[in-house]
């Protein structure tokens, strides 16, 4: 079946996207992140709440933007048990930039769609680490970048997925 | 001739630009972060959202707890029975030690109450499961299942059946935030077990050995040394198990020795763990600490 794992191209109209999936989405990469990981897994898990919110922010801006993010960021914050605001701040940055580039991003093919996805990723985690190391924390090892890396990975997958609603049916002899 | 209106007809309100919502939000963002580093200002709002994300995170352990639970049920009768002739065995070899406490007891109160010292522990300890580690690179942090409702309170030392795990920072209502003695920003007052020699261990974070910093070179202390709990913070009840000397580099043209150690006690693995009560010393009043200090508030003196 080609046809499913196809995503849409630009000029493909999509179903309007039925609010409660952007929620229920939202939920469960939150649960995604919650999930207790250790070793390699650790340093391998990716921020799907990040992921989830950057699809949102860039599909669907007028639902999702900065203010949903930094909500969401705090309750990370928790989660976390981090700091208040870091996530926050973070997950804010993240949105606008989905927001500036959206139109950029979407123009181009899934694979391409995820190297920038992965600069955006990787500037959200920096800033993360910027509050950390102001704050006093050394610095981590390099493979701290690994996750967002494997985010951009998944880019493709999320796509895929989170379009799997909207994308309209075709009639048979379509 | 008709002039088109200069702005697009507003067909979607989408109020304030992006920009100015990013500024908007960043700026509350920083407010938090310091609010949150400096003053400690929004321990209720966390403790609000932690008491809704708890029922979650506990969800999300039901499955590992499943798997955990069917394994065990699968057990081999001879796994069974080869633990169990360990643990007697422990018991065996534990029992005079075990049958001595008793009078040792009796006779450490009588003494103390000669010499006027407060009692070591104040009795009611909190055993406790761990919920999940901290899954913050940064920080080492463990997430245990008793919390207000069961009278844990910040500032009480945890430890495990080999020694000290680590000391309660934060309590919600159903689960309670240990921060591990391998955090960076924990400090451990301890003793050296064979000479007495009385430093603090300070934990420097994920992956490193924690390491007693200000020895001497000349200090009695080698490779193989067990630290233990002086007990002069008032936190840690003394003369609990820490860790174990791996290192000593002594340079000359160093002020200091450089002591590599390691936590005796599963740190980030043991699954139980004991939440001590509240050492007697720590109801003494403490001494004013100069107002002015600009010496850098480590380990207990920013955690409570």
């Amino acid at each position: 079946m080609p046809q499913l794992f196809a995503f849409a191209r630009p000029e493909e109209i999509l179903l309007p996207v039925q609010p409660w999936f952007v929620v229920l989405t939202l939920f469960l990469g939150l649960l995604c992140n919650i999930v207790p990981a250790t070793g390699v897994a650790q340093t391998m898990k990716p921020d799907f709440l990040a992921l989830v919110l950057l699809y949102w922010c860039i599909r669907e801006p007028r639902l999702i933007s900065v203010g949903i993010a930094w909500c969401l960021g705090l309750v990370m914050d928790v989660a976390d048990a981090t700091v208040f605001g870091q996530h926050a701040l973070a997950y804010a940055v993240l949105a606008y930039g989905a927001e500036y580039f959206r139109r950029r991003v979407l123009r181009f093919p899934l694979w391409q769609q995820a190297v920038q996805v992965a600069l955006l990723l990787l500037f959200c985690t920096g800033l993360v680490l910027l509050v950390r190391v102001v704050g006093g924390a050394p610095m981590p090892r390099l493979t701290y970048g690994v996750g967002p890396l494997v985010g951009a990975l998944l880019w493709p997958i999320v796509t895929v997925l989170l379009q799997s609603t909207q994308r309209p049916r075709r009639s048979k002899d379509g | 001739m008709r002039h088109f209106p200069v702005e697009p007809p507003p067909f979607f309100h989408r109020g304030p630009s992006p920009l100015a919502r990013l500024a908007f939000f960043a700026l509350i963002s920083l407010a938090l972060l310091f609010a949150d580093t400096r003053y400690r200002y929004l321990e209720n709002v966390r403790h609000a959202i932690g008491a809704v994300l708890y029922p979650v995170q506990r969800a999300l352990e039901l499955p590992a707890e499943g798997i955990t639970y069917v394994a065990s049920y699968f057990a081999s009768n001879r796994a069974l029975s080869v633990n169990n002739r360990e643990l007697k065995e422990q018991l065996l070899a534990e029992a005079p030690a075990v049958q001595g406490y008793k009078s040792l007891e009796t006779e450490n109160a009588r003494l103390r109450a000669l010499l006027d010292v407060g009692a070591r522990f104040a009795g009611a300890s909190t055993p406790a499961e761990v919920l999940y580690s901290g899954r913050d690179p940064f920080s080492q942090k463990l997430f245990v299942d008793k919390g207000e409702s069961a009278g844990v309170q910040p500032g009480q030392a945890v430890i495990d059946e080999a020694g000290v795990v680590g000391q309660v920072t934060r309590v919600f209502p159903a689960m309670a935030e240990v921060t591990l003695v391998t955090d960076k920003d924990h400090a451990v007052p301890v003793k050296v077990e064979r000479s007495g020699v009385r430093s603090v261990m300070y934990g420097a974070g994920t992956g490193r050995l924690p390491e007693l910093r200000f020895l001497s070179p000349n200090a009695e202390i080698q490779a193989g040394d067990r630290l233990v709990t002086s007990g002069i913070d008032g936190t840690y009840p003394a003369g609990l198990a820490v860790a174990q000397v791996v290192s000593v580099e002594r340079e000359t043209g160093q002020i200091f020795a450089r002591v590599l150690c390691r936590p005796l006690a599963g740190v980030d693995k043991s699954p139980q763990v004991l939440i001590l009560g509240h050492a007697a010393a720590s109801a003494r009043p403490r001494p004013e600490e100069p107002a002015e200090s600009d010496a850098p508030r480590k380990g207990r003196g920013r955690r409570r």
